[in-house]
């Protein structure tokens, strides 16, 4: 952690710390404190006066068939995001390893929605999608299915997984084809001498060596869907129609600028901070143990 | 390659031909788009080919915007994203650099709590804290400001970590040898540990400046004055105010200038990209 040769005490180091932790302290720890106690109050309609209520916030949130409607969502949104992206990203990972001319080709052309913005990516889709005029709605028209996902939920929540899912494909598919280049040749090639086939190699060798990656793919792909998502959903459907995809980020934004209930957006904030430190506590036991190895 | 069979090549091609066109396939329909004249974009079904219009409309963007009179020029929007992304980038990776070193060659008082409260940030994303934070900024008067656009966004943890890595690799006979000659602390900052982290300055530089470009939920709140609007933000506003009938072919010829510069940013910094992406592990 520390250097075996380092400087002696002196004032520098404060210095030089100094910026990092002021912005720390006035733009994170002092907000999240307050979002803290802020959700514990309850302010009236004009914001006059406050009252100091405990838990209410939090109770009256996990009795609120929205607020658990919002969490099912989000759990549904980013389970279909992060297999969809992560499903995609390995089997054209895998091909990769299989060819030789023209990899760097490939992975240019792969990589560059991960430089889009949520909200651009959003603009796309929507625009293929459109119902009148977008190009995959027409398609799918002359195909005798009518799609519009400004009054179908479910064609909105598909929608909001593709854009989802587009943007994510190239980040997954980085981290795919590093882990699967770092199994040592040797290894394939044993089994390949022996017999096995490329399908049975990737099976019994590749797979089982990247599990690794892939918990640690899952957990980034969740955090993504969680919470990077709000420009794509903000985009292409505002939460609707009726909700359907209203996901916790979103209501979070939702409540404390359209809706005006700070106290409740506070509680929502908390309890998303809580389950953000409970994944990145789950991915730093991944990586360290990922050091020992 | 372990054994030749053809087969298998052909349909690794394919599947991969065929991921990118589903990759790409909306950045075609997109730039297919911004090359066509308003009547065209109102007829189903669109064009999948492109029109003549590109510089018309790439001049009709930049220099007048999308929405009416009063709409703020692409330019300026995309002049307000680059300060705000380079200020993002240039912020995040100098206070890190900063903090990273007194963390690992400085012994004083309180040193792993500030580090863990550096790791604290990792963990709050803007989006979590969006309402207290914009609180803050408005207490502060840093509203309608680039100040309040980037500064309570550069805190970095990753970063830190990245450089505390890249700083703890390097030996400790530098600073000794550096000592013998009579280097101080800064000194030897600047002319040993800047130059030998070059690589990963520019690695870290482009995720950096990918994110800083692509911010949207903060500068939404923050600005309200359309001279600070960034180019990410003026889509949306161009898809709302056009609820009823969009000028597709501007607004999608906005979105191309949106992605320009990070997918630029991407591609020709491709091997510092993939490397400050594998490394920082976001």
């Amino acid at each position: 952690m520390l250097k075996r040769v380092h400087f002696g005490p002196s004032l520098l180091p404060f210095l030089l710390v100094a910026p990092q932790i002021a912005v720390t302290l006035v733009f994170f720890m002092w907000p999240a404190g307050q979002a803290l106690y802020q959700s514990l109050l309850v302010e009236d309609m004009f914001g006059l006066s406050t009252e100091f209520v405990w838990f209410e916030n939090f109770k009256d949130l996990f009795s609120d068939s929205y607020y658990l409607g919002a969490f099912k969502r989000t759990a549904l949104f980013s389970f279909a995001v992060a297999t969809m992206a992560m499903g995609i990203a390995l089997v054209l990972a895998a091909m990769v390893d299989r060819i030789i001319r023209g990899v760097y080709v490939y992975r240019t052309l792969l990589i560059w929605p991960y430089a889009v913005a949520p909200v651009v990516a959003g603009a796309l889709w929507v625009f293929m999608f459109d119902p009148t005029l977008g190009i995959f709605a027409y398609a799918l028209n002359t195909i005798g299915y009518d799609w519009n996902h400004k009054l179908n939920g479910g064609e909105a929540m598909t929608l909001v997984v593709l854009a989802a899912t587009w943007k994510q494909i190239a980040y997954n598919f980085l981290f795919f084809v590093a882990a699967i280049q770092s199994i040592p040749k040797p290894l394939i090639e044993a089994a390949a001498i022996d017999g096995a086939g490329p399908f049975k190699r990737f099976w019994t060798i590749i797979f089982p060596l990247i599990t690794p990656t892939m918990f640690f793919l899952l957990v980034v792909n969740i955090v993504y869907a969680f919470f990077d998502t709000f420009g794509i959903i903000h985009a292409i459907t505002q939460g609707g129609p009726y909700r359907a995809t209203e996901i916790l980020v979103y209501k979070v934004w939702y409540d404390g600028a359209v809706a005006i209930d700070l106290g409740s957006s506070a509680a929502q904030s908390v309890i998303l901070m809580a389950i953000v430190i409970i994944m990145t506590v789950v991915q730093f036991r991944y990586i360290e143990r990922k050091v020992e190895y | 390659m372990i054994e030749n069979r053809p087969f298998v090549t052909i349909l690794a091609h394919t599947a991969l031909v065929l991921g990118v066109l589903l990759v790409a396939f909306p950045i075609w329909i997109t730039f297919v788009a911004a090359t066509h004249e308003a009547a065209r974009m109102t007829q189903v079904p669109l064009p999948l080919w492109p029109g003549d219009q590109f510089f018309v409309n790439l001049k009709q963007v930049m220099l007048k915007g999308v929405g009416g009179e009063n709409a703020t020029p692409v330019w300026l929007m995309m002049a307000n994203s680059l300060l705000m992304a380079m200020m993002i980038a240039v912020g995040k990776i100098a206070i890190s650099l900063l903090s990273a070193f007194a963390i690992v060659y400085f012994r004083f008082p309180f040193r792993m709590g500030f580090f863990w409260m550096i790791f604290i940030t990792l963990m709050l994303p803007v989006e979590v804290r969006i309402f207290p934070t914009f609180k803050v900024v408005a207490d502060l008067g840093m509203l309608n400001s680039y100040w309040g656009m980037t500064i309570p966004l550069i805190a970095s943890a990753t970063a830190t970590f990245m450089f505390r890595q890249v700083f703890l690799t390097i030996p400790d006979e530098m600073l000794e040898a550096a000592r013998v000659d009579g280097a101080g602390p800064m000194r030897f900052f600047k002319d040993i540990l800047i130059p030998l982290s070059r690589t990963n300055i520019a690695a870290l530089f482009v995720i950096m400046f990918i994110y800083g470009w692509n911010q949207y939920l903060w500068p939404l709140l923050i600005t309200t004055e359309t001279g600070y609007f960034t180019v990410v933000m003026g889509i949306k506003q161009m898809l709302e105010a056009a609820e009823q009938a969009p000028d597709w072919h501007l607004i999608m010829m906005t979105a191309l200038l949106a992605m320009l510069p990070p997918i630029v940013v991407v591609l020709s910094m491709q091997k510092m990209f993939v490397k400050g992406l594998t490394e920082t592990e976001k």
